[in-house]
């Protein structure tokens, strides 16, 4: 007994270990609180030359990009943004839930681990590297086999299409949109996928027992009880999408005026910020280039707000299950 | 009879995705192939030995290389890693550790903000932060821009890497008398060990293939250079420059420069599956 | 073993019956050689302890191990004399026919209390609203829910209490109006009240389908069956009218599970 009282460590000895841990621990976390609040703060006081001279919503419906008469409006390139993400979305989440759905429920187990390992690495692989190859290879295939003979096409039976269409040039819209939906697959693919397999067997059997066929059990039972998984890898496709810069700027071209055509250049709020930021020498120019970035940190704070929210809806809608 | 209709529908659905697997996994096969015939013919010894110069060079046939790049690449890919893993890491254990702390719940929600942010923000912020006021880019300014990519991803590796450690660890230190942060740094840290450096493997990675940020930072160098006040070379970065410049034999070089990225990229991604494997056949062992 | 055949079925007709069935695993049995026939508009129950094979016998009786590979079935199952094992059977065919409640209730937690009960008529194609609000009725009321939940049809399924989820499930099966119900343990993760609800239930619904219920619940079987059969160790040992199982078992083994031997 008097053993055990003695061998008590002095006060003064436990205390400062835990205390000198712990206060480093918060010193140090309050680094990645201090980096999202100051890429707010900072973003917003760099640009706030520009917000002052042209008001902050002018500046977001301005059309006008013009660094030599020193007028910048935002707007092409929120729309260019917009239309690009977008279209990336509508374009990789078909094909996206269709590999997860056939890795999940058809593919035997290697073939299934392949594919898996593909889209993986198809992930991790530098966008650069990816604009590389688009910029060489794929976009000048892309004109050859597709641009080249729908505008002809155009051209010689549906000149009304034209001016949406535009001539086909080497940065190109569609292209982009293109690529952008390569790089953002497999972020769909790997959400959808833990979450069709995280459907409990019982929910399928109960389907089978109602005389289903295959397929008619993936879209009765395993699809709606999976759509929170899926729909969180949609909307994180979608982030993924609204700042990917590197291989956009490399396809896009930099088209600072509306109205965009599909086969010719345009302009996303990444790719303005890589294009003109390091020859912006007007301080209005740079300026306006952090009132762009500005906006796309807004625009990446609100598509995260509306998945927060998208998923809250779901889960709530669904209620428990015993 | 309808069921035939149902068995019609079932067998073009499975065409159909069989088609959309082939879509979406197709183009890299495609992308490493003529990455590798492209580049191939760049990788010389000179490519290692020699860094770009002038464009003079290449036109008139003067070896050059990436070397420049290369280092740079790991020079401040590694300087990042160094500032971003005490950051992350303490990030991490904050919201796994001690998370009644009022700074956790903020901690978690600006980590997985900060997770969906595009890294050419970061790249604008270090710009405003160290290029504006040191008068120039520098490589320190572009290893910042990188530790600003990596920390959120550390933190969110490191925070589930140690949630997943079983709770016993924590309840038997404890239950010994040991102090909380011994607890913490002796027996759950070396627990999630596995997933930790996992972890830090990807932000290493996603942080030496990024281009945006350090265009706006380090800006990039010709000339090899361990200057890290002045700019400095990176492969990603150095890709780009290449790939829109007008001169074919620097087309060639960023090929080239590809390999070494696809590489790399490769390489870690392997070690990676081999850790989380090592970690999953671990998890079932302790199961049983 | 085959002269207790014969007391298992006494009414005329036989709706479904098995000859020689046996399920296997590999090298492994988990059914072998069962000859049962189980009677219209009756409720035989299936008894025996842990791991003897009713549940796998069970859902062999609907095909549900048609979506197992690694599981080979060899005998004949007979529905109305006809084969549901014959090479040009479609299983999809054979399960409206054949449905079955399984232990735990899995009601389509996306999908709201009409649109669980409607789901399997609409995988057949049938969509006018009149017709499947008819079905709806009929079959909230057979699993005596209607009156529960008439006035918020469209509530999510997820959204009820155990025991209703669980008639909701059987309303769901009783909706494409098959002829047999096979029931793998309904009552066991449900609160007494509503396995009392639910044993009530099986008593009206088998004047409209006939019921094949496994149970690890000897009492249960009493109250609610009118035929009961015996398994252990993948075989069926014996089957009679239930009251006489369980006063004047014929098999040692029988005798040995009924006084409580083993579980």
């Amino acid at each position: 007994m008097t053993a055990i009282h003695n061998a008590k460590l002095p006060a003064y000895c436990r205390a400062p270990g835990d205390k000198v841990f712990k206060g480093l621990v918060i010193a140090f976390s309050s680094g990645i609180i201090l980096l999202a609040v100051s890429m707010a703060v900072i973003l917003w006081l760099e640009a706030l030359p520009t917000f002052r001279k042209f008001g902050f919503l002018h500046f977001i419906q301005s059309t006008t990009w013009d660094p030599v008469r020193a007028v910048h409006g935002a707007f092409p390139f929120i729309i260019g943004t917009l239309i690009t993400s977008f279209g990336a979305l509508l374009l990789a989440v078909v094909p996206a839930l269709g590999l997860a759905v056939f890795t999940v429920e058809y593919a035997p187990k290697p073939l299934a681990l392949i594919i898996n390992y593909t889209v993986d690495l198809l992930a991790s692989i530098p966008s650069v590297v990816i604009g590389l190859w688009a910029v060489f290879t794929f976009a000048p295939w892309m004109r050859e086999v597709f641009y080249l003979p729908i505008y002809d096409y155009a051209a010689a039976n549906l000149p009304w299409l034209l001016p949406i269409i535009g001539a086909p040039s080497n940065y190109n819209l569609v292209t982009a949109t293109v690529i952008l939906a390569l790089m953002i697959v497999p972020y769909t693919v790997a959400l959808a996928r833990d979450a069709i397999r995280l459907v409990p067997a019982d929910q399928r059997e109960a389907a089978w027992a109602l005389g289903a066929t295959r397929v008619e059990v993936i879209f009765m039972a395993v699809l709606p009880y999976a759509r929170t998984g899926i729909t969180a890898g949609i909307l994180l496709s979608l982030a993924r999408a609204l700042g990917e810069t590197m291989a956009v700027a490399m396809l896009i071209g930099n088209a600072n005026r509306l109205p965009f055509t599909l086969f010719g250049p345009a302009a996303t709020m990444p790719s303005l910020i890589i294009n003109e930021f390091r020859e912006a020498v007007e301080p209005l120019h740079y300026t306006s280039i952090m009132g762009i970035g500005f906006l796309l940190f807004l625009l990446t704070i609100c598509i995260n707000l509306l998945a927060a929210w998208i998923q809250q809806r779901l889960m709530g809608k669904q209620g428990r299950i015993q | 009879m309808i069921l035939k209709l149902r068995y019609a529908r079932d067998s073009v659905f499975r065409i159909m995705i069989a088609l959309m697997t082939i879509l979406v996994v197709l183009p890299l096969f495609i992308i490493i192939l003529y990455v590798l015939i492209n580049g191939g013919s760049a990788i010389r010894p000179d490519f290692f030995l020699r860094d770009l110069g002038s464009p003079i060079r290449a036109m008139t046939g003067q070896p050059s290389g990436l070397i420049h790049s290369i280092l740079g690449t790991i020079i401040i890919d590694l300087c990042a890693l160094f500032i971003a893993v005490p950051f992350g890491l303490s990030a991490g254990i904050l919201m796994s550790e001690y998370p009644d702390n009022p700074l956790a719940p903020p901690a978690k929600l600006l980590t997985s903000t900060l997770n969906g942010m595009p890294a050419v923000l970061m790249g604008l912020l270090a710009y405003a932060l160290i290029v504006k006021n040191s008068g120039g880019f520098s490589a320190i300014a572009g290893s910042m821009a990188l530790a600003f990519v990596m920390i959120p991803i550390i933190a969110r590796a490191a925070e589930s890497s140690l949630r997943i450690t079983p709770w016993s660890l924590r309840e038997n230190g404890l239950a010994l008398g040991l102090p909380r942060w011994i607890v913490i740094t002796q027996i759950v840290i070396p627990a999630a060990r596995p997933g930790l450096i996992t972890g830090i493997l990807i932000a290493f990675a996603r942080g030496a293939g990024e281009a945006a940020p350090l265009l706006l930072t380090s800006f990039g160098n010709n000339y090899l250079s361990f200057n890290m006040s002045k700019p400095m070379d990176t492969l990603p970065q150095r890709l780009y420059s290449l790939a829109i410049s007008p001169y074919k034999q620097w087309h060639v070089m960023g090929w080239g420069g590809a390999i070494l990225l696809l590489f790399f990229v490769i390489i870690v991604f392997y070690v990676g599956r081999k850790m989380t494997a090592g970690m999953e056949a671990r998890a079932e062992q302790k199961i049983h | 073993m085959g002269n207790n055949q014969e007391q298992c079925c006494a009414v005329p007709t036989i709706r479904m019956e098995t000859k020689k069935l046996s399920v296997n695993y590999g090298a492994n049995f988990g059914v072998k050689d069962v000859d049962l026939k189980m009677c219209t508009n009756q409720v035989t129950a299936l008894i025996g302890p842990s791991g003897c094979g009713k549940t796998t016998f069970l859902r062999a009786l609907n095909r549900m191990h048609d979506l197992n590979p690694a599981i080979k079935i060899t005998g004949t199952a007979l529905l109305d004399g006809e084969n549901i094992y014959d090479t040009g059977t479609d299983p999809v065919v054979v399960r409206r026919k054949i449905g079955m409640v399984f232990q735990k209730p899995t009601p389509f937690p996306t999908k709201s209390i009409y649109d669980n009960v409607v789901a399997g008529l609409r995988l057949v194609g049938i969509r006018k609203k009149a017709v499947l609000d008819e079905a709806a009725e009929r079959a909230l009321s057979g699993a005596a829910l209607w009156e529960e939940v008439k006035d918020r049809l469209k509530a999510p399924g997820g959204s009820l209490s155990g025991g209703q989820q669980q008639r909701l499930s059987i309303a769901r099966a009783l909706a494409i109006e098959p002829e047999v119900l096979l029931m793998d343990e309904p009552t066991s993760s449900l609160d007494p009240n509503s396995t009392t609800r639910v044993e009530e239930l099986i008593q009206q619904l088998k004047n409209t389908v006939s019921i094949v219920i496994v149970t690890h619940n000897m009492q249960q079987a009493q109250r609610v069956s009118d035929y009961t059969a015996f398994f252990y160790v993948g075989e069926m040992v014996e089957c009679a009218p239930t009251s006489e199982l369980f006063k004047t078992p014929k098999h040692e083994r029988t005798k040995e599970y009924l006084g409580g031997c083993f579980s």
